[in-house]
């Protein structure tokens, strides 16, 4: 991250600069929300299935540490070398140390959010190892130098042109070239090349069985798949929140889990990986993170539900007209605005305030994650700590203390109607961001209070 | 205290008391199961072949796919037109130029039209997804409803590899343009044996 | 049934005629109303900018003015839905359980304590309804588009009592409209933008009116309206309800 401090009010003002583009980027996250509504209302038990994937969710994380030390059981049992990071840099350091120990410099990866947060790409870069994301959308996003704007569609943010132009300079496409089959086509020959000559292939988890020790990873470009059998070496790397307590409610989560994100009834890849393939090697990096703390955070803690499926984000107006590079953190949206102020509550005290507070993600959420209240209760802990925006808190104390009288808010009241009357330039100005495009509400003479003193007394 | 050490006692510590594990939750949709999986599977982009006997499919395949010159199947029955001996490779890189792969997965899913196939069944793991088109056998009797009936099959299956495959590789990221054959399978065959 | 009448500040101080329009309609239909005349705010203003903790003056104001009614009514979901959600009072928890629990926004007093089935009320003109979002997703006056639940409406419930209004379709029937408290400053760029997509969904559809429960939406759309010379109107739905 830059030193200077990204906040979300400035960036999405940027982005609005080209509404064109802000229409074009609404409407395309919209009909996404579209098609998860007319998928979930295909399925009648839905509202059932998202009751009882949140509380198996709740139950896991209640009895999260029995589930993790069955879970490694299982895994080791099964022949798959499980390893612990307790943050980003150990995680980046383990992940490392395993290219190390078989002399790899080019490793190939699915999509993993989680590598995301640990800033994997950057670390490996720095020790000279060459990664190469295998996603179609993360290829574009990595070859464009920019961080994923969404996590199920890192590239949302992106016109056909532009990756037509990045396909141009990098691939060798024709220039000009912006139809999406071939530069699918494009990157397809260019990535086979990859998966055939990688050693090592990194993925990340979808969910994880404590009962069984398999975990599974969800694509439908098949990428991870490509990646990890022709691999000699497969790293998997997940939250330690991703566990659930048997093979069976896979049945729950896979069932939610497209058609909440996309509208899909599922991924074309829902693949289990148990055991490494004979001759085969297969890590398991468990990553903390932050995690156990927002475990110890009651108010907080049922964030660690989330599946990862993009819903809130898809049917949030707010991120819809802002877009996902405006919350400056790896995972973008309301969900990663209840998740980033617990990995630095600085860096990231803007967050909880980019919401209307709508309520819309807590409804499409699969696990019922109460989002826009914890978006509330997030606000209270960030003025409370001191992280607040110091200007606004200065006015909303004038404002409570005025609000906290009957004779000061009749006096301030009066006054304000009447500046607002006879002098609206006032507050018709530049300076005041509601005029900027907006008219102010025309004063009435008498307020509603001084009305019914007159006439029902 | 190593890393290990330190999460498990941090999650032991910030825990919250046990929340009870619900009770098991099945459902079994209204609607004919074969019907529902055609008309899912080729909402997912896959194609559809009915035949009555498996021996039908070796002819049916030479004349859909009259291009393929390598084509693999762990399956006795496609002898016929397909490298049987799989198991037997050792470097999965060499099944690079395989353009039809012919598999027999347990069962499928109505409400998805995902099939399920563990590697017993995959020859190697790469196949279903390196070959350029997969072709997979599903008898009509083994189509299962839901998910919740499929797990309810797979049970505790010991497999080193399994997977639920639905139609198609396919990428949407390009402007949510759907695009068929992204580094998977291009196209996706299904043989209904009734 | 004695009902305090609960008018949130802005509405007091720019829309009297909303609150008048909540009297009006309230006496119309039999309920005796009282003002307090020492109300201000419910402090929804402090709280959802992160200041909850100073807003215990308001709070005990809040006691004081309205815990002795068998009632409280306010013209704003919003607002009723802070009160039911986080008034506390440290001396008085008792009074502020049962103002927490006897507070309703205006229709949905109307349609679950009075079940009106019949309003005296007449508006012939297109009007677009706007849910405002505290209204619906927190108070649950209408279904909501995201859940597999079964559809009802309080607000269309009465508007349709209206004689000759016509009520146009919208594209996006539950979105917010970037109102949002003190998001309508901070986030000035996408508070603006999401209120001018509002607005255009309504006027595509042919809508003179725009009407809702929380005047809150409608002060942010009324702005847009006028800043680009639309002929379009906001109006309270008490507006509405007590025409003609």
């Amino acid at each position: 991250m830059n030193s200077e401090q990204k906040e979300h009010a400035g960036l999405a003002e940027t982005f609005n600069k080209d509404e064109d583009r802000v229409n074009w980027h609404d409407e395309t996250l919209w009909w996404i929300r579209q098609k998860r509504d007319k998928s979930a209302h295909n399925i009648p038990e839905w509202e059932t299935l998202r009751n009882t994937a949140s509380a198996i969710k709740n139950h896991v994380l209640s009895n999260l540490h029995n589930y993790l030390v069955e879970f490694e059981a299982n895994a080791k049992a099964n022949g798959i070398i499980v390893h612990w990071a307790a943050n980003a840099q150990e995680h980046n350091q383990i992940v490392h140390g395993i290219l190390k120990e078989h002399g790899i410099t080019q490793m190939v990866k699915s999509k993993s959010m989680l590598t995301e947060e640990c800033h994997l790409n950057e670390y490996l870069a720095q020790q000279g190892v060459d990664v190469i994301d295998s996603d179609l959308g993360e290829r574009i996003v990595q070859l464009a130098k920019e961080p994923p704007s969404h996590i199920v569609l890192p590239c949302i943010h992106k016109k056909k042109e532009e990756i037509g132009e990045i396909f141009h300079e990098n691939l060798g496409t024709p220039a000009g070239v912006s139809d999406p089959q071939v530069l699918t086509e494009t990157a397809r020959q260019h990535l086979r090349e990859t998966f055939l000559t990688r050693k090592v292939a990194l993925t990340g988890v979808n969910f994880a069985i404590a009962e069984t020790g398999d975990f599974v990873v969800c694509t439908n470009e098949g990428n991870a798949d490509m990646g990890a059998h022709l691999s000699d070496v497969h790293i998997a790397c997940m939250g330690i929140e991703k566990l659930i307590p048997k093979r069976r409610h896979l049945a729950i989560f896979l069932r939610l889990l497209t058609r909440s994100a996309t509208g899909q009834p599922i991924t074309t890849y829902s693949s289990h990986f148990r055991k490494p393939r004979p001759g085969q090697q297969m890590h398991l990096v468990l990553v903390d993170n932050g995690r156990s703390t927002q475990l110890g955070r009651p108010d907080f803690r049922n964030s660690l539900k989330c599946i990862r499926c993009g819903a809130c984000m898809n049917t949030c107006p707010v991120y819809r007209r802002s877009g996902g590079h405006s919350y400056h953190s790896a995972i973008a949206g309301p969900i990663g605005s209840i998740l980033a102020p617990n990995l630095d509550m600085r860096q990231y005290a803007d967050l909880p305030f980019a919401s209307t507070l709508c309520g819309s993600c807590s409804n499409v959420c699969p696990v019922k994650i109460d989002i826009h209240d914890q978006l509330y209760k997030w606000r209270q802990v960030i003025v409370k700590e001191g992280y607040g925006n110091k200007a606004k808190g200065v006015g909303l104390k004038v404002m409570n203390w005025t609000l906290s009288s009957p004779g000061a808010y009749h006096t301030a009241g009066k006054l304000g109607r009447a500046v607002m009357r006879i002098a609206p330039f006032a507050v018709n100005n530049p300076l005041n961001p509601w005029y900027k495009h907006r008219e102010m509400p025309q004063a009435p003479k008498e307020s509603f209070g001084e009305w019914y003193k007159k006439n029902r007394k | 205290m190593n890393s290990r050490e330190q999460i498990l006692a941090k999650v032991a510590a910030n825990q919250s008391a046990t929340l009870s594990l619900p009770a098991d939750v099945t459902f079994t949709p209204d609607g004919d199961v074969l019907e529902t999986f055609k008309a899912v599977a080729l909402a997912v982009g896959s194609k559809l072949f009915e035949v009555n006997q498996v021996s039908e499919i070796p002819g049916m395949i030479t004349e859909q796919f009259p291009f393929a010159k390598r084509i693999v199947s762990p399956l006795p029955e496609m002898a016929v037109i397909a490298e049987t001996d799989l198991a037997g490779i050792n470097d999965p890189h060499t099944l690079k130029d395989v353009d039809l792969a012919i598999l027999q997965p347990h069962f499928a899913v109505a409400e998805n039209s995902a099939a399920w196939i563990t590697e017993d069944r995959m020859g190697q793991r790469i196949v279903p997804f390196i070959c350029q088109h997969l072709a997979i056998i599903v008898p009509v009797q083994d189509i299962v409803a839901t998910m919740h009936q499929a797990y309810e099959r797979i049970a505790n299956a010991d497999y080193g590899f399994g997977g639920f495959i639905a139609g198609p590789s396919k990428t949407a990221d390009i402007e949510q343009s759907l695009v068929l054959g992204a580094h998977g399978p291009r196209s996706m065959t299904i043989f209904l044996v009734r | 049934m004695t009902v305090g009448l609960f008018i949130p500040c802005y509405v007091d101080q720019f829309y009297p005629n909303a609150g008048i329009a909540t009297l009006q309609l309230l006496e119309k239909l039999g309920v005796n109303v009282v003002y307090p005349e020492n109300q201000t705010c419910c402090g929804q203003p402090m709280a959802n900018s992160g200041y909850e903790h100073l807003t215990g003056k308001c709070d005990e104001l809040f006691v004081d003015n309205f815990s002795s009614f068998d009632y409280i009514v306010a013209p704003s979901g919003s607002c009723t839905l802070h009160v039911k959600e986080h008034l506390h009072a440290h001396q008085y928890p008792e009074k502020a359980k049962h103002i927490r629990s006897h507070i309703y926004e205006l229709v949905e007093f109307l349609t679950d304590v009075l079940k009106v089935d019949k309003l005296p009320a007449r508006f012939p003109h297109k009007v677009g309804v706007h849910q405002s979002c505290h209204g619906q997703r927190g108070l649950k006056l209408s279904q909501m588009t995201e859940l597999v639940e079964p559809f009802f409406s309080k607000p269309l419930q009465l508007l349709n009592m209206v004689e000759g209004i016509e009520l146009v379709p919208l594209d996006r029937t539950d979105e917010c409209c970037g109102f949002g408290g003190t998001f309508c400053v901070a986030e000035e760029a996408v508070s603006v933008k999401m209120g001018k997509d509002r607005v255009a969904d309504h006027i595509r559809h042919g809508a003179e009116y725009i009407t809702g429960a929380d005047m809150s939406c409608l002060m942010h759309m009324e702005g847009i309206l006028r800043r680009e010379k639309s002929n379009v109107k906001v109006l309270h739905i008490a507006e509405i309800l007590n025409a003609g």
